[in-house]
């Protein structure tokens, strides 16, 4: 057990900041297209984070186009250049699929105090 | 076969392997090994070489073992274990194997003995299908038919409930993702039989 535990230690990364479920996020995600690799901005709300320790993993749900977009990113993935958080929310709950069957105004989430 | 090693299952997790990608991996503590006996044609009639692993207190072992150990020289250990080398000529007795033998992005074959599920029926041991639970169905999760009437008899091989896993069983072609040679530890891609702590044999891949 300590094996693994430090095993996974070792990959966690340190910069990422603190977010919870409810807070508006852009993760800025490292792409490959063909020989080069560039940063894509994906900007959404966290619905839900996920497991522990180097297996974590948070969703980020946002609508584009008209169309509900989610995607689930491994919190220590190098993959990851950066996470901004853009708004704190408050929610009352850990997991919000409640927000999959609402739409507009009533998908909106309160701004934590 | 060309270099083997004993070690130990410690459990699963996962890396990042380069680009990022995650990687399921096992981890496996394996060695470091001793030669105690290295057999050759003129003494034994085949080649291969004993190895011993993972050292005990001397009480642990018996009579018969502790003059084995005392006789090449070598502290007394939990497991001993034979393997066919075709270079078997080339250890020495007290000679240490270790996970260095072993390098990143290799392919081997992993053997242990997977995890017992005691006496299971045919739907868990076989895959049989279920019959239905309700609507007056009386036949649930039986063995079904043994054979046509025709035959008279139950062939040998029919797929019938009994003992299922605890058997000697080997991944095959299992890639090294990482080695970490000063704590031991060979982190493998994939599953391996077997439970947390059994004793599992790394060989390099027959099929590489």
């Amino acid at each position: 057990m300590e094996v693994i535990k430090s095993i996974e230690m070792m990959q966690l990364r340190a910069d990422i900041p603190n977010f919870k479920p409810g807070d508006a996020v852009r993760v800025h995600v490292k792409v490959v297209e063909g020989a080069r690799e560039r940063i894509q901005v994906f900007e959404g709300t966290v619905i839900a984070r996920h497991g522990g320790s180097v297996r974590e993993t948070f969703t980020v749900r946002r609508i584009s186009y008209g169309v509900g977009v989610e995607r689930i990113f491994p919190v220590h993935s190098p993959r990851i250049e950066r996470i901004e958080v853009m708004r704190r929310g408050r929610v009352r709950r850990a997991k919000l699929y409640y927000l999959r069957s609402l739409t507009g105004k009533a998908a909106r989430i309160r701004d934590a105090r | 076969m060309q270099k083997a090693i004993l070690g130990k299952k410690i459990g699963m997790t996962q890396v990042f392997a380069d680009k990022g990608v995650v990687v399921p991996v096992t981890v496996i503590e394996a060695g470091p090994c001793t030669v105690t006996q290295v057999k050759t044609n003129d003494t034994d009639g085949y080649t291969a070489i004993q190895v011993a692993f993972e050292p005990v207190r001397e009480s642990r072992i018996n009579k018969p073992e502790k003059g084995h150990f005392k006789r090449c020289n070598v502290k007394p250990h939990r497991f001993l274990r034979e393997f066919r080398l075709a270079n078997a000529t080339e250890y020495k007795v007290g000679q240490a194997i270790t996970a260095a033998t072993f390098t990143a992005g290799e392919y081997v074959d992993v053997t242990g003995t997977s995890k017992g599920k005691g006496f299971t029926g045919g739907i868990q041991r076989w895959g049989f299908s279920r019959g239905p639970m309700t609507h007056g169905s009386k036949y649930h999760r039986g063995p079904g038919s043994q054979n046509s009437r025709a035959s008279a008899r139950t062939f040998p091989g029919r797929k019938m409930p009994g003992q299922h896993g605890r058997l000697r069983r080997t991944v095959q072609n299992l890639r090294i993702v990482r080695i970490d040679v000063e704590r031991n530890l060979i982190l493998i891609k994939g599953a391996i039989p077997g439970p947390k702590g059994s004793l599992v044999t790394i060989k390099d891949s027959v099929k590489a």
